[in-house]
């Protein structure tokens, strides 16, 4: 069984008397176990459909069934619940909350899964280490570096041990060197079973998924498997 | 809600947001402390108030006695009218059903001396009754008493002051003081709200000083109090007819403004509880504004809050958080602010107002001080409008989409 599967998805805006078109029926699934890139120019649509599978957005049309689930009029406490069982977020702005420490930014979606306080620690440092960032738990977000900053987010997706990892423009803020020092920790979280989609414009970090998806003005002109580009070879 | 996982994540956000803490809890701390102030200096002015209009009975009428400066009936003009006991009785037994009591008023200073001590005092000769219109009140001993006039007795009863400089904490009752040249004994020691003056007196039988007197029969004035029933418009009715039966009786022109004087007291009353009534309402205006304008900045400062939480916000939702517990937390966490803030404030502003006491005294704010339920119940109503306030923002923060809300930058 697919973990993800789209059927007929449509999405438009309304932007005053016109309106935006963005999704214009997109047909997709993946299996559990892929690591896909959604590429394609600004406009075409990669970023909304991302929102859409990520429970942020709601589609006008079609049915997305998520793990067997299908997720389709959810208020938003039932979002949120899902959000947090099904899904984890790596953003291109890392969106760390700046007043926690890295470990505490790692363990917000445990406390929110009700985990007692001291699992939740003991959990987060698991991920850090994970992500080599186990000596930076206790400092706050500004003492790190942008490359540091997505490890804590992918440390903090991981943490929820979610279903899906949602990737948006992951490396976007990044310098090439350290786009390839993420990329090459997305590629081991792949290596360990999990299921990413990583949305991103660069053809680059696109080959170093195992399938690209290529979305232009709403529809999908081009889905393929490739050979994967391994990063760790550029770190 | 109260599970003690929300209240860490709480102190947690509180102790990491140290500006923020402060701005809200300086607002509301700073908003209760004025209202409690304020409200105190309030207070403070209707306790002056009183104590320059508050000490003496209220139902009473004064008589006195002046020169004429009309001739009238064939009596020449400026001549000196005097009252005397048969007034006394010919008030009792024509005005009997309006009044409470009647009583002279004869007053005169003399030296008191005791042992070593001595000091001037001034003298009060009356009726017993005048323990009601001056408001009296007996520490030790008995007051002046109706054997007292039958016999015209020595007794005397002495303010608090007298026997503090005279006895220097030594008992006083029955002790003999010299009262210019004769020996009067002591029978009673009292106190007056009235202040230190009012306590520096000493009363004695009207009788015994008109002995003294040359055997006279007059007195200085006539204090009549009357029944309070009667009321204001009573008290004003009476008045006019005791100085119509006076300018009879005593030969003065109706129209002569000098002949006689009557002190009405309720007149007196009446302005002045329309000005504590006035004063009331300006105090309670302010203290209303206060209030809404604490409560304005608490609104200001939660909708603030809220406002710079809104990226926060969208991140907690991507990561699962409820709408109902990022609401939750919000509102407790400023719920508990203004709570302990309000509350030092609340404290901070009672014990400014205990401390000042009677050091604004001349500024006319004497013990300045608030009802702590007032107090209180002023601080929980800023806490709920706070929560209020708090609540509007979260909401709708709670409610925009988590893109939306991660956008924000």
């Amino acid at each position: 069984m697919a973990m993800i599967e789209i059927k007929d998805l449509h999405k438009s805006y309304q932007m005053g008397s016109n309106s935006l078109h963005v999704l214009k029926g997109i047909n997709f699934s993946v299996e559990a176990g892929e690591l896909v890139a959604i590429m394609g120019s600004s406009g075409s649509g990669k970023s909304t459909l991302l929102n859409i599978l990520g429970m942020l957005d709601e589609a006008n049309e079609g049915s997305y069934v998520l793990d067997g689930v299908p997720i389709k009029n959810l208020n938003e406490t039932k979002a949120a619940q899902y959000r947090n069982k099904f899904l984890g977020f790596i953003f291109q702005s890392f969106n760390l909350i700046n007043y926690k420490s890295a470990a505490e930014n790692v363990a917000l979606p445990l406390y929110y899964q009700r985990m007692p306080r001291k699992e939740r620690q003991e959990k987060a440092i698991k991920y850090l280490e994970q992500v080599g960032l186990k000596e930076w738990a206790t400092h706050l977000p500004s003492e790190l570096s942008g490359g540091q900053k997505q490890r804590v987010a992918i440390a903090r997706a991981m943490a929820a041990e979610p279903k899906v990892l949602l990737a948006d423009e992951p490396t976007g803020a990044l310098d090439s060197k350290t786009s390839y020092e993420v990329m090459d920790l997305i590629q081991k979280i792949n290596d360990a079973g999990n299921t990413i989609l990583v949305v991103t414009h660069e053809p680059d970090i696109a080959d170093m998924c195992k399938r690209i998806v290529h979305l232009k003005d709403g529809v999908i002109v081009e889905d393929k498997k490739v050979k994967q580009v391994r990063a760790a070879q550029y770190v | 809600m109260f599970n003690r996982d929300n209240w860490k994540e709480i102190f947690e956000t509180i102790q990491k947001n140290k500006l923020r803490t402060f701005l809200s809890g300086f607002t509301v701390a700073l908003g209760i402390l004025i209202f409690v102030v304020l409200y105190g200096f309030g207070n403070g002015l209707k306790n002056t108030f009183n104590e320059f209009f508050g000490n003496d009975a209220t139902n009473v009428l004064y008589l006195f006695p002046g020169r004429t400066s009309e001739p009238y009936l064939g009596y020449k003009a400026n001549r000196r009218i005097e009252f005397d006991n048969s007034d006394l009785k010919d008030i009792k037994e024509n005005f009997a059903m309006f009044l409470d009591y009647v009583t002279p008023q004869i007053s005169r200073g003399a030296l008191a001396k005791y042992g070593e001590e001595s000091d001037n005092y001034s003298i009060r000769a009356a009726a017993p009754s005048i323990q009601e219109a001056e408001k009296v009140i007996l520490m030790e001993g008995r007051f002046i008493n109706q054997s007292d006039i039958d016999n015209k007795t020595k007794n005397i009863v002495i303010g608090r002051l007298v026997k503090k400089d005279l006895f220097q904490g030594k008992p006083a009752l029955g002790e003999f003081i010299d009262l210019g040249g004769s020996s009067y004994r002591v029978v009673g020691v009292f106190q007056d709200d009235g202040g230190d003056r009012e306590e520096r007196i000493i009363y004695m039988s009207y009788t015994t000083r008109q002995r003294l007197d040359k055997a006279t029969d007059k007195v200085d004035q006539i204090i009549v109090g009357f029944k309070p029933a009667i009321g204001y418009e009573g008290a004003m009715a009476l008045e006019k007819s005791l100085s119509t039966y006076f300018r009879e009786k005593k030969y003065i022109s109706p129209k002569d403004p000098n002949g006689m004087y009557i002190r009405n007291v309720t007149d007196q009353l009446k302005q002045n509880q329309q000005f504590a009534g006035v004063l009331q309402i300006i105090i309670s205006f302010f203290c209303v504004g206060t209030l809404i304008a604490g409560i304005i900045g608490i609104s200001n400062i939660m909708v603030f809050v809220v406002k710079e939480r809104t990226k926060e916000i969208g991140i907690r939702k991507a990561l699962g958080a409820t709408p109902k517990s990022v609401i939750g937390t919000i509102l407790l966490e400023s719920i508990f602010i203004t709570t302990i803030s309000g509350f030092i404030g609340m404290m901070i502003g009672v014990g400014i107002l205990t401390g000042l006491g009677d050091t604004l005294k001349d500024y006319f704010i004497t013990d300045p001080y608030i009802d702590m339920g007032i107090a209180i119940a002023s601080t929980i109503m800023l806490i709920i409008f706070g929560g209020i306030a708090g609540y509007i923002p979260a909401k709708r923060a709670a409610d925009i989409k988590p893109i939306v809300a991660l956008r924000d930058e």
